[in-house]
C-alpha cells in the first residue's frame, strides 16, 4: 500500500520535468469533485498543476516507466494523483490498484528545453462507476488545455525532424487501448514496469506491501517479475527487451479481452505460448495488413514476419499500432527485427 | 447537456421517451462534429446524417448502447474516407443494441465498418464500397461484426473488399439476408460462428460467393449450424485479389459456396450459376495447427434443392483443368476434397471427390473420382435463428 499523504514525499520528483522557473505559480488544490463527475472543459479545473506550462505539481506524483509506449517520439510526463488519506494496493508485479478518486495524468510534449511545447494531456479518472478517459489539447499560450472529446490533429515536428499530423485520440479511442473485458483500465503503472529506484523510494517513504528485498534486482528475464528498459542494450537480453516492447506497445489490444482479442494474438509479457505470441501463426483478419506474408513471426526471418511489416508502415489499414502512431519507431523496429532474426526455429507442430 | 440521470435510470426501459435526435450536416469540421455527436449521444438517441458527402480524415467510433446512426440513403449520405489518415476502419462500434442504417461508406483505408463485441447490432441498407473496384490495396472487410451475439445484416451493398464483403466472425445468432455483394474476394464469409442464416442474398462477380469457414487457434472455434439458402450465387469468377497470407487468398476463382471445417451446414435452394471452378465445395483445413478444440473437416453438410446452371468450366486449382478434361470438359457442380464426414446428398447431380484421406494431404496426391450415389441421410435440422424480441422492431 502507498498512502496518499506519503506519496507527497515523492512529489519532488514531479519537478523533474520543470523547464520554466519564471512561470508564475497559480495557487491550486486538486478539485476532487471534477475527478468524480462531469466532463471538465478545461484541464485547469482539476487543479493538478500549479505551474501548468512547467507541469509542476504538489499533489500528483511523477513517475516513469522502464519501457514506455512509443508515441511518435513525444516526451511524456506522467503523474499519479491519489486522494488524501487513500491508499494504493500493490498487486504482485502487476497493475497498481488505485482507489476511487485517483487520477492518472499523462502530458505529451515535443521540443527541448525552452522550446518544449505541450500538445495534449490525457487523464484517466477513477470514478465510482469505473475509469473514464478524457483528452485535453493545450492552447497556443500553453496556459491551459481544453477538452477535445472528438480528438484533434495538430502539426508537430518529431525529434527525428519529421513534420507530421499528430493525432490526439478521441474519447472512444482512449478507451480502445484502455479497454479490458469491456471496462476501462489503466495500462502503464505495473510494478514490474516501474523503475526500481521509484519503487524503492515508495517503499522507504510509505509501504508498498513489498520489502525492498522483494524487488527483482538483477537482469530482467522475459516473462519475469521485472520488465527492462527496452533500450538498455548493456543490461538486458534482446529477448527481454523485445518482449517488453511488445507488451507495452501492442498487448493492450493484443490480449484476451483487449480490442484485438479476436486475432488470437497475445503479446503480453507473461504469455509463453509460441502460437499465441505469433510464431508461425497465420493471420486471421489482417487483410492487406498481412502484406502478402504468411505468418505473424517467422523465426529467423523478420522480412517474412507480418509483425515487422506492420510496425514498418504508416499506412492506415496496415500500420500497427492502429492508434497513436504517425511515424515508424525505427529503434523499436530494430529490436524486434533482431529478436526475430536470432529466434531459433521451433519444432514443427505436425 | 444536462440530463436527469437518476430519473433516466429509474425509467431505463422507457429511455426512448427521452431520446433525442441530433442532425449532422456535412461541411467544415465534420470530423469533430460527427465524432462528438457519437461520443455525447445517450442511449436511445438517433444521430441523423443529412444527405451529402462527409470528407473524413480519421476513423469514427461509437461506444454508446442503443444509438441509431441513420442517413438519408446508402447513396445519399456518404462517409468518404478517401483521405483517411488514421485508424484501422471507417467506423468502429463497440456498444450494444446499435442500429446502423441508410448511409454509405467509401474507400476506408482498413475495414469499412467493424463492430466488436457489439451485441444486437443491425446493419440495414448500408453501402460499403471501394470505388476503384477489385484491388489488393482495398480494405479487408466491408461489414465486419465480430465477437457478438445477435447480428442482423440486411439489404446492404458491398463492393471491392479485398477479403470479404460481409464477414461475420466468432459470433452467434446471425442473420445475413437480402444483401448484394459484388466484386469482393469473398462475397459473404461466416467464420468461427454458430447459428447463422445466410439467405436471399445476391453474390456475384466475387472470387468466391459465400464461404463458411472455421479456423484453428482463435478464441472461438467450432463453427457450425449454418444455413445457406435461397441465395443467387452467380458469376463468381473474379481473380483472387486478396493479399497472400489471408485464408481467403486460397479460395479459387469460380467458387460458388465453400464450406471449410464446420459442423452442420445446410446449402439449400440456392441458384448456382456460372461459377467456373465449382458451385459447392467442401474442404478440410489444409495448414498445420495445434488446437485440441479444432475439427478440421466439414462434418454433416447437406446440399439439397439447389438449381445448378453452367459452371466448372475453368477450375482455378492445380490439376483442375486435367480433371475437367477427363470429366468431359467441366467439373461436376459439387466438389469435395474427400475429407468430409456425413454428406447429406439431396441433389441428383454428380459429386467429384479428390479422394484425399488425411487432413493436410496436398492436392497433388488427389485421386479424383465421382462419388457413388448415396441415399439422403439427413438426420438433423437447424432450428431457425431467432433474434431477441424487439430487435427488428428498431427498424420500424
Amino acid at each position: 500500500m502507498i498512502r496518499g499523504g506519503i506519496l507527497l514525499g515523492l512529489a519532488s520528483l514531479a519537478l523533474a520535468g520543470a523547464v520554466s522557473h519564471s512561470e508564475a505559480r497559480t495557487p491550486v488544490s486538486v478539485n476532487d469533485l471534477a475527478i468524480m463527475e462531469g466532463m471538465p472543459k478545461k484541464l485547469s479545473e482539476f487543479g493538478f498543476f500549479y505551474r501548468p506550462r512547467s507541469q509542476e505539481s504538489l499533489s500528483a506524483v511523477a513517475y516513469e516507466l522502464n519501457t514506455p509506449l512509443y508515441s511518435d517520439g513525444a516526451d511524456k510526463l506522467r503523474f499519479a494523483y491519489v486522494p488524501h488519506g487513500e491508499t494504493i494496493q500493490a498487486n504482485g508485479d502487476g497493475l497498481l490498484e488505485f482507489p476511487v478518486g485517483s487520477a492518472l495524468i499523462k502530458t505529451f510534449a515535443f521540443g527541448e528545453g525552452g522550446d518544449r511545447r505541450l500538445i495534449e494531456t490525457r487523464v484517466l479518472l477513477h470514478r465510482a462507476e469505473g475509469w473514464v478517459a478524457l483528452p485535453y489539447v493545450w492552447n497556443e499560450e500553453q496556459t491551459d488545455a481544453r477538452l477535445a472529446v472528438a480528438g484533434a490533429r495538430i502539426p508537430v515536428m518529431t525529434p527525428a525532424g519529421e513534420n507530421i499530423s499528430y493525432r490526439v485520440p478521441n474519447k472512444n479511442q482512449c478507451k480502445q487501448c484502455h479497454v479490458k473485458d469491456g471496462e476501462v483500465t489503466p495500462i502503464g503503472p505495473k510494478v514490474r514496469n516501474l523503475p526500481l529506484s521509484w519503487l524503492a523510494i515508495a517503499i522507504r517513504t510509505g509501504d508498498l506491501g513489498l520489502d525492498t528485498a522483494d524487488l527483482p534486482f538483477g537482469p530482467a528475464v522475459a516473462g519475469g517479475r521485472r520488465m527492462p528498459d527496452w533500450n538498455d542494450i548493456e543490461h538486458s537480453s534482446v529477448d527481454a527487451r523485445a518482449r517488453a516492447y511488445l507488451d507495452v506497445n501492442c498487448a493492450h489490444c493484443h490480449q484476451p479481452g483487449g480490442m484485438a482479442s479476436n486475432s488470437g494474438l497475445d503479446l503480453r509479457w507473461e504469455q509463453d505460448d509460441s502460437h499465441a505470441l505469433g510464431i508461425r501463426k497465420p493471420p486471421v483478419a489482417a487483410g492487406r495488413g498481412a502484406g502478402g506474408l504468411l505468418v505473424s513471426i517467422e523465426p529467423g526471418a523478420p522480412d517474412k514476419s507480418i509483425l515487422v511489416h506492420r510496425m514498418n508502415s504508416v499506412d492506415p489499414g496496415v500500420a500497427m499500432p492502429e492508434l497513436g502512431k504517425s511515424t515508424i519507431d525505427a529503434e523499436g523496429l530494430a529490436v524486434i527485427r533482431q529478436w526475430i532474426e536470432e529466434m531459433p526455429a521451433p519444432p514443427s507442430a505436425q | 447537456m444536462i440530463r436527469l440521470t437518476a430519473a433516466a435510470l429509474l425509467l431505463a426501459s422507457a429511455a426512448p421517451a427521452w431520446a433525442e435526435t441530433h442532425t449532422i450536416e456535412p461541411g467544415e469540421g465534420v470530423q469533430e462534429r460527427l465524432q462528438e455527436a457519437l461520443i455525447l449521444a445517450e442511449p436511445g438517441d438517433e444521430i441523423v446524417l443529412a444527405a451529402g458527402r462527409y470528407a473524413l480524415t480519421d476513423g469514427l467510433s461509437l461506444d454508446v448502447d442503443g444509438v441509431t446512426l441513420r442517413g438519408a440513403g446508402m447513396d445519399a449520405s456518404v462517409l468518404d474516407f478517401t483521405t483517411q489518415e488514421g485508424a484501422g476502419e471507417g467506423l468502429l462500434v463497440t456498444s450494444d443494441d446499435v442500429t446502423l442504417r441508410d448511409f454509405g461508406i467509401e474507400n476506408a483505408k482498413g475495414d469499412g465498418i467493424k463492430s466488436k463485441g457489439a451485441d444486437q447490432i443491425i446493419y440495414h441498407a448500408i453501402r460499403v464500397e471501394w470505388t476503384n473496384g477489385p484491388d489488393a490495396s482495398n480494405g479487408a472487410y466491408g461489414i465486419y461484426p465480430v465477437e457478438a451475439s445477435n447480428v442482423l445484416v440486411q439489404d446492404s451493398y458491398i463492393r471491392g473488399a479485398s477479403d470479404a464483403g460481409i464477414y461475420v466472425g466468432q459470433s452467434e445468432n446471425i442473420i445475413v439476408r437480402r444483401n448484394r455483394v459484388v466484386e469482393n474476394v469473398a462475397g459473404i464469409e461466416i467464420e468461427n460462428s454458430n447459428f447463422a442464416e445466410v439467405t436471399e442474398n445476391l453474390a456475384t462477380r466475387n472470387t468466391g460467393g459465400i464461404l463458411v469457414f472455421d479456423l484453428p487457434g482463435l478464441p472461438k472455434v467450432g463453427g457450425g449450424n449454418v444455413l445457406v439458402a435461397r441465395n443467387a450465387v452467380i458469376d463468381n469468377n473474379t481473380d483472387n485479389f486478396a493479399p497472400e497470407g489471408n485464408i481467403v487468398a486460397n479460395v479459387p476463382a469460380g467458387t460458388g459456396v465453400m464450406v471449410m471445417a464446420n459442423t452442420k451446414v445446410q446449402v439449400l435452394d440456392n441458384a448456382l450459376v456460372n461459377n467456373s471452378t465449382s458451385h459447392v465445395m467442401l474442404v478440410a483445413y489444409t495448414q498445420e495447427f495445434d488446437d485440441d478444440r479444432y475439427q478440421p473437416r466439414p462434418v454433416q453438410v447437406e446440399v439439397r434443392g439447389n438449381i445448378y446452371g453452367s459452371g466448372g468450366n475453368a477450375p482455378d486449382f492445380a490439376g483442375g483443368d486435367l480433371i475437367a478434361a477427363a470429366m468431359g470438359g467441366t467439373l461436376p457442380p459439387i466438389l469435395t476434397d474427400g475429407l468430409h464426414q456425413g454428406l447429406g446428398r439431396g441433389d441428383n447431380v454428380p459429386i467429384l471427390t479428390l479422394g484425399l484421406t488425411k487432413v493436410g494431404q496436398p492436392f497433388s496426391e488427389a485421386q479424383p473420382s465421382l462419388l457413388p450415389p448415396v441415399p439422403i441421410t439427413s438426420t438433423w435440422t437447424n432450428d431457425p435463428v431467432a433474434l431477441p424480441e424487439g430487435m427488428e422492431a428498431r427498424l420500424k
